[in-house]
């Protein structure tokens, strides 16, 4: 399984906001062991996918030079649930870009309904750091891979070739 | 210009909302790392909200040094923050009690230097100059 959280971009304004969409599906192993009987998205992995929205949207301020890594979550709550059928929509807006880290605002929607929302807080680390093993890779929120959902995505005023970078 | 009071009024309540502490313990003295349980990534999570706060730009390392040990090895020696490190203390953080450290300089103890007291020092100075 990848590690990839989201599905795809709908929405992406470099410096200010993105928005990426999750369809919840029973194909996911762990919808059935979480909760057997009344399977719900859980809220660890909506917290991850709105993470990999924010920390891509982070990484292209810098060009995706900086290695970004979810550092601190200070704020997190969850409202609703999503369960099978149902699409995420998560919004992610840019609080701080700088060079040694972020932070983003972010919400979780199902339609119209509130599932959660928070504040996500990124480090910036570089690359030799992140290559020396001293680092779990399953929690970068970027890696290169993560990069092709974008190929789908509509890059704010399309003058950006995000795939190019 | 805001007074020292209502800068420390609303340096409580960014450590409140950075560190999920309680106001009361958010005293002047209340070192960040020993009584408030700040981790590193906390500093920066506290300097996003402080320039938000006060609607200021705080520069990388200008509130909290970054790798001062490690920058020059005539700063420190056998665990301890040589004179000449802590001249360089005092002239990169103008805002912290280095006198205080002074009397057991030891290398592991400059966490101790950053307090609450020391994040109204530095944004007394900053706002008002």
């Amino acid at each position: 399984m990848r590690w990839i959280w989201i599905d795809r971009f709908i929405e992406f304004v470099p410096g200010s906001h993105a928005k990426a969409i999750k369809n919840v599906t029973l194909a996911e192993e762990h919808l059935h062991d979480h909760l057997p009987g009344f399977p719900v998205m859980p809220g660890s992995l909506m917290l991850e996918g709105m993470a990999q929205t924010g920390g891509i949207l982070l990484g292209q301020v810098h060009n995706f030079e900086h290695v970004v890594i979810l550092a601190k979550v200070p704020k997190i709550t969850f409202h609703s649930w999503a369960t099978p059928g149902d699409t995420l929509t998560y919004t992610t807006k840019l609080l701080e870009a700088r060079d040694e880290g972020g932070m983003v605002s972010c919400t979780a929607h199902v339609g119209d309904r509130l599932v959660a929302e928070g504040e996500i807080v990124f480090a910036h680390v570089d690359q030799a750091a992140a290559g020396s093993g001293r680092i779990d890779q399953k929690s970068f929120v970027f890696s290169m891979q993560l990069l092709g959902v974008l190929d789908v995505g509509k890059a704010g005023d399309g003058v950006m070739k995000l795939t190019n970078l | 210009m805001a007074t020292r009071d209502e800068i420390f009024e609303k340096v409580r309540a960014t450590l409140v909302d950075a560190l999920g502490v309680d106001d009361d313990e958010v005293t002047p003295q209340a070192r960040l790392s020993a009584d408030l349980g700040a981790e590193s990534i906390d500093f920066l999570d506290i300097v996003f909200r402080l320039e938000k706060a006060f609607n200021t730009k705080i520069p990388r390392g200008e509130l909290f040094p970054e790798n001062f040990a490690s920058a020059d090895v005539t700063l420190v020696a056998d665990g301890q923050v040589t004179a000449k490190g802590l001249a360089e203390l005092k002239s990169r953080m103008p805002h912290a009690d280095v006198d205080a450290f002074a009397k057991d300089p030891k290398v592991e103890n400059i966490p101790e230097l950053f307090t609450v007291n020391m994040i109204v020092n530095f944004l007394v100075k900053k706002l008002g100059g």
